[in-house]
């Protein structure tokens, strides 16, 4: 004879205590976090334009607003958290373009290495044609 | 061989009288290689045989036991004690209801799973007298490390996207899709694309990369699904701006 079973499933509410469950939710928020720096800093330069667009008087205040205290506080924050998004996702492309060659997958951290080394040559090729060599 | 006694924090629920789960506290004197299973099954033989959880195996082929230790998702019988200070608490599977104590409801991960079609599905219909399909070992390669799945589900309770967005179809499911569309004897990926494309498969991931990590058969669900998104896009471009390279 079976025993009429019941059943009652207790779902548990998640709450915002996962962040903090395991670092790696923590270094996953402050990926995640870093686009609103780098997204400000891109608002920056599109308003820099409008100033240069609106004469020389305005982009002159422009360059001054850069040199302030705020603005370079800004900078610095705003590019620590833009090399750190940028390292992060270099790390994680391995796993997004695996490259079969013969049997054996390319190791990890050539695929890596390859986007560091690109954005290294990028850089300089931006620094070069800005002038600042 | 040394033992230690250690407190357990055990999560306990009981659908006929509990109206929330609670924890209970157990001294256990645990032998020095033993697994937090060992520990559940010494306090069910010896002290409270009303506990329930799952198991079977005891050696992470099963992926029955898998819950939460010191809220990490692990496989309770590929958890050893010494690896632990202080109170172990032990809680049912994250974002799982709790259907009694450990015993969490899996119906919602197994009807995605079905809904994925993870099988093989032969490009063109082949006898048997025609043989065996033949693959390399560069072929095998290709898809191998996504068969080792279990079906733990430790994945999905590392995963804050399933946690938070149920409908979202979730790591193991998506790597064992694409497990097959990346097996040469296969012709389904368009079938599967249905579910994993969707904004519910492979898009509702952020790239948290916590399912790759928890995974006690070190399967990459996390590059499986950035994979897919990959090809999604690249079917997407080909079908809106060259739809001449469609067939």
């Amino acid at each position: 004879m079976a025993e009429k079973m019941s059943r009652k499933p207790y779902v548990r509410e998640m709450t915002s205590e996962w962040i903090f469950r395991h670092p790696r939710y923590l270094r996953y928020m402050t990926r995640e976090f870093s686009c609103l720096f780098i997204g400000g800093w891109t608002l920056m330069m599109v308003w820099g334009l409008k100033q240069l667009a609106e004469g020389p008087a305005a982009w002159a205040a422009f360059l001054e607003f850069l040199k302030s205290p705020a603005s370079i506080a800004f900078h610095v924050v705003a590019l620590v958290f833009a090399v750190y998004h940028s390292v992060t996702w270099f790390n994680l492309t391995p796993k997004a373009l695996p490259l079969q060659v013969g049997e054996e997958f390319v190791p990890g951290a050539a695929i890596a290495g390859a986007h560091f080394g690109a954005w290294a040559v990028l850089s300089l090729a931006v620094l070069y044609f800005a002038g600042a060599f | 061989m040394g033992e230690r006694t250690i407190e357990m924090e055990v999560q306990r629920y009981h659908p006929e009288k509990d109206s929330e789960p609670h924890f209970q506290r157990y001294s256990v004197t645990c032998r020095e290689e033993w697994v937090v299973l060992d520990a559940l099954n010494h306090i069910k033989e010896t002290m409270d045989p009303t506990l329930s959880y799952r198991w079977s195996c005891h050696m992470a082929v099963c992926g029955s036991c898998g819950m939460m230790i010191n809220k990490e998702p692990k496989l309770a019988c590929k958890a050893f004690i010494r690896d632990y200070e202080g109170v172990v608490r032990v809680e049912p599977l994250a974002h799982f209801p709790v259907e009694r104590d450990l015993v969490t409801v899996i119906d919602d991960f197994m009807e995605k799973l079905k809904r994925v079609r993870p099988y093989i599905i032969p490009k063109q219909a082949r006898a048997v007298a025609d043989g065996e399909y033949l693959q390399t070992p560069a072929e095998l390669k290709k898809f191998k490390q996504y068969s080792m799945c279990i079906n733990c589900m430790l994945c999905y309770a590392a995963c804050p996207e399933y946690g938070l967005i149920p409908k979202y179809i979730g790591p193991a499911a998506i790597a064992l899709a694409h497990r097959y569309n990346q097996d040469s004897r296969d012709g389904g990926r368009e079938q599967r694309q249905e579910e994993i494309a969707a904004t519910e498969g492979a898009w509702e991931c952020s790239f948290v990369g916590a399912c790759s990590e928890v995974c006690p058969e070190h399967v990459d669900p996390a590059g499986a699904i950035q994979q897919v998104k990959i090809r999604s896009m690249v079917d997407w471009y080909t079908e809106h701006l060259m739809p001449w390279l469609k067939k």
